[in-house]
């Protein structure tokens, strides 16, 4: 592991703060107090460690937006301007597909690749690394600036209840199947793009989304949602939630339908409200 | 009596005669490759790069009879790019990131693997990925992913030599499958993303020396070096990352070259930016240039021209000509005349706004710049890639797996020159949430067709014109053969395996093999029986007609 920390240094701050160094915890051979005390205190230091990792502020603004200028051009030709595009690795989710618990993790990740995989090493000095762990931190937050939050508490009320949302979309496993799962949608979708699909539906609803409508050749209507396409078959969600998979030689007519069935809440909500909902639905993250 | 003596006489030699003749895949051999279609010698089926087989066993009417007799899985989760050779009964195909494996190309058992290491610090920008190996007389050789050339006994796996080509702590690497010329091996090296100075090198086959290198951009006083501005040329990229072809008559090597960097920030490299984007003929015995087309002068949008050049000879205007045919990830197909790289034709075959054509005489692009903020097509990965096309000279046409109506929105930001860091200099981004790019996917397509799409298409190469197109619905990266059966085998992203008449582009047959297909199908004959391989997934499948 030692060898894997950059040997340049030119950062404003020591490289992995939340780690000590193995030469400062050297022991003193004469005091088996002062071994107790060292692995206490290191103890205390590894658990504030943990909590401030989490911890909101932790990460200096200036290292996040340089952060996300290094991703921009190193990261997004595999991993995709929202850091989802390698399949099981969903940055502004939390999601690795290898066990990463502490920045020094992703540290390691990023100076040495991951073996058997296409995540090469990279050179990175330490205030570069320092900065891209920021901005993976805090990606999912980033471009929620600029979009006005209002209380997650009421919009989930609102979701409920006047903008009768529930009515079709499930999260954390309550509510039908119709429309799309939200549970995770706050981790999935940035809070502008969250903020558009509730103004205006259509515009920004995703190709995978959209609903269908088939004719088999004796005569069967069969209407859902898409999940998956192929050229030669198509499996979706039907509307009584049954999964169902067709062929396309076996069908008559097969409409993909381009608009959503989600109204727009432009008029619907006040601006209040839809920052309301707006914080509810960033609030959902979904399990990792 | 004298018959008898004869016959026996033969018969006391046969032994050696037959092994030595298995043994050898002679410098003369590989000129001929086409008259013994029962094995398959290079990279691209042979010199003029056609992946075409006289092999016809495997027909129109029978195809339907295919059924699957083994499977190969290989030990690695990376893309399968590689292409097999099958050379007197035995398959030699690598695995990601660079072992080679020598099998039985009848049961897909093993006799022996080579396995490699390639060094920690290679950075291969798109997956530790390998297209395969030559092969020149009981050699293998293997170009790696940290940009060594190794050479191993075919017989038992074992290394010959091992030489460094270049130094992959600096983004240098090796991806493609080697080109064996009379008894020196050529090879390029891929790092376009990480600020190179690409080059093509020749090795002494048996000695493993450099006989020549020809660097891809023009050092100073060399003529070309003026179209680099300051000293962008000295990192420039241009990177050679997919197998040439060879002319034995002109005695010429054809090589595209890759995208010039920073891929995306055009200004910080002012001028045309030679030899990026471009084909280059070369003699295979200097290295000298003879030759050189570029296809997108200054490019911005990492356009690179490693499209497999294919050599073709046929009337042109009633006059028989030796062509070049290139299908540009740029969205132009093009015909130049390879004794001279006279432009001759230019279509496009995919949707295109970044030129509006081409020149009539010189084939310089008209360009059309698109507004900031706007979708360009087609997008980063082109409208076709690495995915090797095919020629039948039965049909006369050329096919090309492409991606249709697909589009990226391009953004140069400045980008600083640090050896072995990424020099892009710009952000890519999709009119669509992920839309397709050049990871791989899982087995749902979550962008749909909506981001485009992919088709295979028949060009038929005196109008540039399309003959037909079998669309599917998500895209691909795997390559196509024909076979004199008028067959056409390819697959793509979706993991399924089709046969298409090549006439019409009618499916004739086609299993899911549950796998992206980034590899090209081969064939052969062992035994009598015919054999269509195709990797997928992570595994090769082998399909022959049922007994």
């Amino acid at each position: 592991m030692q060898s894997a920390w950059p040997t340049k240094t030119r950062g404003v701050r020591p490289a992995g703060r939340w780690m000590v160094h193995p030469a400062r915890c050297r022991r003193e051979p004469y005091s088996r107090l002062l071994q107790f005390l060292a692995v206490f205190v290191l103890l205390v230091l590894l658990q504030f460690g943990a909590q401030a990792q989490n911890a909101p502020g932790q990460y200096a603004q200036a290292d996040i937006a340089y952060g996300a200028q290094i991703f921009n051009t190193q990261c997004t030709p595999c991993h995709g301007a929202n850091g989802d595009s390698v399949p099981g690795v969903n940055f502004r989710a939390g999601q690795f597909r290898v066990p990463v618990t502490s920045d020094f993790d992703l540290r390691t990740i990023i100076t040495t690749g991951v073996a058997g995989t296409a995540m090469p090493s990279f050179n990175f000095d330490t205030a570069e690394l320092t900065e891209i762990i920021a901005y993976l931190r805090n990606m999912s937050t980033f471009d929620a600036r600029g979009v006005t939050m209002g209380d997650a508490g009421r919009g989930q009320a609102l979701f409920g209840g006047k903008g009768n949302c529930a009515s079709c979309h499930r999260v954390n496993g309550k509510g039908p199947r119709v429309a799309p799962d939200l549970s995770d949608v706050g981790a999935t979708r940035t809070a502008d793009l969250l903020l558009k699909t509730l103004l205006d539906p259509t515009a920004s609803m995703l190709p995978v989304n959209r609903s269908v409508r088939a004719v088999t050749r004796d005569g069967k209507i069969i209407t859902g949602r898409r999940l998956n396409e192929d050229t030669y078959t198509v499996e979706l969600i039907d509307d009584h939630e049954n999964l169902v998979s067709l062929e396309k030689a076996n069908l008559r007519e097969y409409t993909v339908i381009k608009t959503s069935a989600m109204p727009s809440y432009k008029d619907t909500f006040s601006s209040q409200e839809i920052a309301d909902v707006l914080a509810y639905l960033f609030s959902l993250k979904g399990s990792k | 009596m004298i018959f008898r003596w004869r016959g026996s006489f033969l018969l006391l030699f046969l032994p050696w005669i037959a092994l030595s003749l298995a043994a050898q895949v002679s410098s003369d051999r590989l000129l001929h490759s086409s008259a013994e279609p029962q094995v398959w010698l290079t990279y691209s089926g042979d010199y003029s790069s056609h992946r075409y087989s006289a092999l016809q066993q495997i027909s129109p009417a029978n195809v339907k009879d295919l059924e699957l007799e083994w499977i190969f899985q290989a030990q690695s989760l990376e893309k399968f790019e590689s292409t097999p050779l099958v050379v007197d009964g035995v398959m030699y195909v690598t695995q990601a990131p660079d072992d080679v494996v020598a099998l039985d190309p009848q049961t897909g058992r093993a006799f022996w693997v080579y396995h490699y290491s390639p060094s920690a610090d290679s950075k291969p920008c798109c997956g530790r990925v390998n297209r395969g190996v030559a092969m020149l007389g009981d050699t293998l050789f293997m170009a790696t992913i940290d940009a060594h050339l190794i050479a191993i006994d075919a017989k038992n796996g074992h290394p010959i030599w091992n030489i460094k080509v270049a130094d992959s702590a600096a983004g240098y690497a090796m991806t493609l499958a080697p080109l064996a010329i009379k008894d020196e091996v050529v090879v390029g090296v891929a790092g376009g993303e990480y600020g190179i100075r690409g080059f093509i090198a020749a090795y002494q086959a048996k000695a493993g020396k450099e006989a020549w290198r020809f660097y891809t951009i023009p050092g100073p006083g060399e003529p070309g070096h003026e179209t680099w501005s300051g000293d962008s040329w000295s990192h420039g990229g241009a990177s050679v990352w997919v197998t040439g072809s060879y002319d034995p008559e002109l005695n010429l090597t054809y090589w595209g070259i890759g995208n010039p960097g920073p891929d995306f920030n055009n200004a910080q490299r002012e001028g045309d930016n030679l030899y990026s984007d471009s084909l280059v003929a070369l003699d295979p015995d200097t290295g000298a240039l003879k030759w050189h087309f570029q296809f997108t002068p200054n490019d911005p949008h990492d356009y690179d021209a490693v499209q497999i050049p294919v050599l073709v000879d046929t009337k042109w205007n009633g006059n028989p000509r030796k062509l070049l045919l290139s299908a540009n990830r740029n969205g132009f197909f093009y015909v130049l005349d390879r004794s001279t790289g006279k432009f001759l034709l230019g279509q496009p075959f995919a949707k295109v706004n970044w030129a509006s054509g081409l020149d009539k005489e010189t084939g310089r692009p008209i360009l059309t710049p698109q507004p900031p903020g706007t979708p360009t097509y087609p997008g980063v990965q082109g409208a076709t890639n690495f995915y090797s096309p095919s020629y039948s000279p039965r049909t006369g046409l050329f096919y090309l797996s492409t991606w249709q109506d697909y589009a990226n929105i391009f953004q140069e930001t400045p980008v600083e020159y640090k050896a072995g860091q990424r020099f892009g200099g710009g952000i890519v981004n999709s009119p669509f949430p992920n839309a397709p790019g050049v990871s791989r996917r899982g087995p749902v397509n979550v962008y749909t067709d909506a981001a485009g799409r992919g088709a295979l298409i028949a060009i038929d190469p005196h109008t540039g014109q399309k003959k037909w197109s079998f669309d599917m619905f998500d895209v691909g990266t795997g390559g196509i053969l024909t076979t004199a059966s008028d067959l056409l085998f390819a697959g793509g992203r979706e993991g399924y395996f089709q046969a298409l008449d090549a006439y019409s582009g009618k499916l004739l047959w086609k299993v899911n093999l549950g796998g992206d297909i980034n590899a090209g199908p081969v064939t052969y004959q062992v035994d009598g029986r015919q054999y269509v391989v195709i990797a997928a997934g992570n595994s090769l499948f082998a399909f022959a007609l049922r007994k």
